[in-house]
């Protein structure tokens, strides 16, 4: 499959990176690993009319403590997060969260800001973004916005991101040993959660559990007023309003939303 | 749109249009022919070469129907073809044929090459962990084992470790 012909600009920088996302308009996209949107562009689901490659940039690449948060660059590759020994004590499930995305190949390729911008609902990184309360740090011309997780996913593939913003920075609490839980349920091997739930301070956030990732608001109030894990996790599906497709039913996702919520809180690392 | 990459350790300069993918620049302007072209979406891994720039860290492996072209320019690239000098087998090669690691052959360079990228992560990898290192590249009628064999018999080759341990494998 081949995509639409496009042009192709290799950026120099994020200030050249924006100047050129001024001047395409909307016709542009921003290409980091590009394992969301040139798959897209093959399927013709997706014919931007440039490409902006932003997956060099070294000022857009790497890990670094601020104070009380981790910031990673947002071309920084998923097997980078994984890898990072300082994402793996400060913040263990993002770093859990990116050895789940696809396969080896996969993450190689494919970035923290490219996974957040694509904002499927059913992917291992906007979940955990949710669950661990982080932010994305965008920037225009106009200068820079933080924004929260619970706020940049809007929508199905949808997210908060004004025309000319690209995602600079993903910034997360730093929070070493804070006992975590992360459930997936696939069927085959390097797919995407039928659905999925991440557990982290009284914090729950589900995959694939509507058109964004979302809180499970009343199985944290329940934990949050004494109940247990498992009385917990029976309310993880109330208020969600889950798709149906080829994979599951909705009534089939919010049983599984209970049992993986109730997993993720009982085996917590 | 002109690009400078290096294909098995030769230099190439080459005008490609932007949309052109890695796995057809290597398959149709390169000649080489050992990455294939399977599912299409980046899930089978039957294009996977080894792709790495100046100064960058990590791992190599890559799918190559998921890799436009002009975004290997200034880079590395390495297919099957480019392991060994003419004639040879790199030592994952002959560990598979030595231990039957393939049926049809379709998926065989991806997983070569998906398999050389883990080592040289990880050249020390449990029979686990070859299988977690595989999970991207796909076999329709080997079932695997013998796959996994023939990586943990290059990792045992490579390292001179015994050769017996091999025998352990999904028995």
């Amino acid at each position: 499959m081949i995509p639409a012909p496009f042009d192709y600009v290799a950026a120099e920088s994020t200030t050249h990176a924006l100047d050129l996302l001024d001047s395409f308009g909307d016709d542009a996209k921003l290409l980091a690993g590009g394992h969301s949107l040139l798959p897209m562009m093959k399927l013709r689901l997706a014919a931007p009319a440039a490409l902006i490659d932003i997956g060099r940039l070294a000022e857009l690449i790497g890990i670094r403590a601020d104070g009380d948060e981790l910031v990673i660059g947002a071309s920084t590759p998923h097997a980078a997060v994984a890898a990072s020994d300082l994402v793996r004590a400060d913040a263990p499930l993002l770093a859990h969260s990116a050895a789940q995305v696809g396969d080896p190949q996969i993450r190689h390729r494919g970035t923290i800001g490219g996974s957040l911008a694509h904002a499927d609902p059913a992917a291992d990184l906007p979940m955990a973004l949710v669950a661990l309360g982080g932010r994305v740090d965008l920037l225009s011309q106009g200068g820079t916005r933080s924004v929260a997780a619970d706020d940049f996913f809007t929508g199905f593939f949808e997210t908060s991101l004004e025309p000319g913003e690209l995602i600079a920075s993903v910034r997360v609490p730093r929070q070493p040993g804070a006992a975590w839980g992360y459930q997936k349920f696939v069927r085959r091997a390097n797919d995407w959660a039928i659905v999925g739930a991440a557990a982290i301070n009284g914090r729950i956030a589900l995959a694939n559990m509507g058109p964004t990732p979302v809180r499970a608001r009343a199985a944290e109030q329940a934990l949050a007023d004494g109940a247990s894990p498992a009385e917990a996790a029976e309310l993880a599906a109330e208020g969600t309003e889950p798709g149906e497709d080829v994979h599951a039913g909705r009534d089939y996702r919010r049983h599984l939303a209970r049992v993986l919520t109730r997993r993720a809180l009982e085996h917590l690392t | 749109m002109q690009v400078e990459i290096t294909v098995n350790g030769q230099q190439r300069s080459d005008d490609v249009e932007p949309r052109l993918l890695l796995v057809h620049y290597l398959r149709e302007v390169c000649g080489l022919r050992a990455a294939n072209v399977g599912c299409d979406t980046t899930s089978c891994g039957a294009c996977t070469v080894l792709m790495k720039g100046p100064g960058e860290v990590g791992g190599e492996s890559v799918k190559s129907c998921t890799v436009l072209a002009v975004q290997a320019n200034g880079r590395q690239v390495t297919t099957a073809e480019g392991l060994a000098p003419d004639g040879g087998l790199h030592p994952v090669q002959a560990a598979f044929r030595q231990e039957h690691g393939l049926q049809c052959g379709f998926c065989t360079p991806g997983m070569v090459m998906a398999a050389v990228g883990l080592l040289s992560e990880n050249p020390h990898p449990t029979e686990a962990e070859v299988r977690e290192g595989l999970e991207g590249n796909f076999c329709r009628c080997t079932g695997y084992h013998n796959i996994v064999r023939a990586v943990l018999a290059a990792a045992s080759s490579a390292n001179g470790a015994a050769v017996g341990e091999r025998a352990e494998v999904g028995a």
